[in-house]
């Protein structure tokens, strides 16, 4: 009978193995398929001058494939948007974990979440079509398609997840932290400034790097709200195509295994090294400030 | 058990002898983008009426799909230009003739905001606007205020056409906005007081305003008598002269109640 049973255990560890390695089977695949279609380009331009050229004239002749005002348009939108949502974000969630009483709590953070809700396109069309004239009007600027208004929109998107995992950190700091805070006489402030928040740093942390990583691989929101320039900005009143928006607008009619299409594939592997680095960077910040124990605020 | 059996020996047999029926009249049409949506919207709606056709339709690219009609891998190959002289060369040296078919044309038409008292632009200023030379609306007539120049994605039809016809082969300059869509740009063309954009003939609307281009309205009618200049007519190509099959479906695609009312509705300009 012990033998049926353990064939049974072996069985259902090898069930669980699989399942558990299929992500990992097919994110694997997926890499492999996207520098398989993208290195092809660098028969054509050099590393140095894909990454680093100015202009992208994928099907004029002779082409041009510079990709580097759509990773300054990347970058820019992406820090503008963090500048923007982090504080929103994290304040948020020091307020609801913190300060509010269990029923504003229990009422605000479900919104919150649902705003990550929202579908992308959602939040593009708003952008375009409310946000848009409205920037025109308010500033003078000739476009309210630019870096600014798509930051605004992506920090829309990127609040709900920094808000709900830090507000999850916050609130698991130990209850005997703060209270041992107090006891020695900190006000209510001193205790979240000094003792909640470097508690829970490294939850934070994660919450934005994954939050940032959303902006930077967001399309369509920045396919619509951007405008799509392929510049490197002057001002964050300027148009920018930043990285996913460029692949999106070019991949349907672009001559499959032509130069162009992967060229557009290259520029998903630069995201993709982007996003990669993202997440290590949240992982060992994550690791390094781990509160173990009480010992080490 | 064995009853079963049959049945599933049956179905199978069934499987295998309809299969080569459901594709007796299979038609492969390859090539323009620009054409594509001509392409597809005709074939639906004649697989519709005729059930025991059927035809499989892809880009690639007007090129792709004159070489493919040379080399015989196609049926009908979509083309947004007329075939090369060293195409038609190529094209002798392996014996085979393609035949051109004008299944509709292209009409790009210059947009502005209804509030912009410009009404027309000539094809230098276009030009000059578009290679950010012309930044300001006060050079070509109208308010003082930047012009927001609004581009299409570089490997659409659209942008084909400008970059041959308006552009003649320069570049538009990197600081023009990109929509991916003659939708999109009409929106933010409409949404924007000082935006210049260029759409399909087809996607006008009420929002926008389409300038005349050298004095010339674009419309059907000018469009077809060669008046207006950012236009072109778009192909099918045969391998010889189509029999069959092939025939029947171009047919269809120029009958004015059938294919050519579909031309219309995919943004182009019907030939009647």
């Amino acid at each position: 009978m012990a033998n049926i049973r353990q064939i049974k255990d072996r069985g259902m560890n090898i069930t669980f193995f699989c399942i558990a390695t299929a992500s990992i089977t097919i994110l694997f695949t997926i890499s492999v398929f996207l520098f398989v279609e993208g290195l092809p380009i660098f028969k054509v331009v050099s590393v140095k001058n894909f990454i680093f050229g100015t202009y992208w004239y994928p099907t004029s002749d002779p082409p041009d494939f510079g990709i580097f005002p759509m990773i300054i348009g990347s970058l820019v939108v992406t820090i503008l948007s963090a500048a923007i949502s982090i504080p929103l974000g994290v304040m948020t969630a020091v307020y609801l974990a913190e300060i509010a009483t269990v029923k504003i709590r229990e009422l605000v953070k479900p919104i919150v979440e649902l705003l990550a809700a929202l579908p992308s396109v959602v939040i593009g069309f708003f952008g375009m079509v409310i946000v848009a004239p409205f920037l025109q009007n308010i500033l003078d600027i000739s476009t309210g398609l630019n870096i600014f208004n798509a930051s605004l929109m992506l920090a829309f998107m990127s609040v709900p997840t920094i808000c709900s995992i830090s507000e999850d950190a916050i609130y698991s700091v130990p209850a005997n932290l703060k209270e041992a805070s107090l006891a020695l006489g900190a006000t209510h402030l001193e205790t979240i400034a000094r003792v909640i928040l470097p508690a829970s740093i490294s939850g934070i942390s994660t919450a934005i790097i994954l939050g940032m990583s959303r902006a930077v691989g967001e399309t369509m929101v920045v396919l619509m709200v951007a405008g799509g320039a392929a510049m490197v900005p002057s001002s964050i009143f300027d148009p920018a195509r930043p990285m996913p928006a460029s692949i999106a607008a070019e991949m349907a009619e672009a001559p499959f295994r032509g130069d162009h299409y992967y060229a557009l594939f290259a520029t998903g592997i630069v995201l993709f090294v982007f996003t990669f680095i993202f997440n290590i960077v949240a992982e060992h910040i994550a690791h390094k400030y781990r509160q173990v124990g009480e010992a080490s605020l | 058990m064995k009853k079963m059996h049959f049945v599933i020996l049956t179905l199978t047999l069934l499987f295998f002898c309809a299969t080569p029926l459901a594709f007796a009249g299979k038609l492969v049409i390859k090539g323009s983008t620009t054409v594509l949506p001509i392409a597809q919207k005709v074939a639906e709606a004649y697989m519709k009426e005729n059930p025991d056709t059927s035809i499989s339709i892809s880009g690639g690219g007007s090129g792709n799909g004159i070489k493919a009609i040379i080399d015989g891998t196609t049926d009908i190959a979509d083309s947004s230009r007329f075939i090369k002289d060293k195409e038609v060369k190529l094209a002798m040296e392996k014996g085979t003739y393609p035949v051109p078919f004008r299944v509709a044309y292209d009409c790009i038409v210059p947009i502005v905001h209804p509030s912009n008292p410009v009404k027309n632009l000539t094809m230098d200023q276009l030009k000059a606007i578009y290679k950010g030379e012309v930044k300001d609306w006060k050079e070509v007539g109208g308010p003082n205020k930047k012009i927001v120049v609004i581009s299409r994605d570089t490997s659409s039809g659209t942008y084909e056409v400008w970059e041959g016809k308006v552009m003649k082969k320069e570049r538009v300059y990197p600081g023009a906005l990109l929509q991916a869509s003659n939708g999109a740009v009409a929106q933010a063309v409409a949404k924007n007081k000082y935006a210049v954009g260029y759409i399909g003939f087809g996607y006008l609307n009420k929002d926008v305003k389409a300038l005349t281009v050298n004095s010339v309205t674009g419309s059907s009618a000018t469009t077809l008598d060669g008046t207006f200049p950012i236009s072109r007519p778009l192909f099918m190509f045969t391998q010889g002269w189509p029999e069959g099959d092939i025939v029947k479906f171009l047919n269809y695609v120029l009958r004015p109640d059938k294919g050519q009312k579909l031309v219309g509705e995919a943004g182009f300009v019907p030939l009647y």
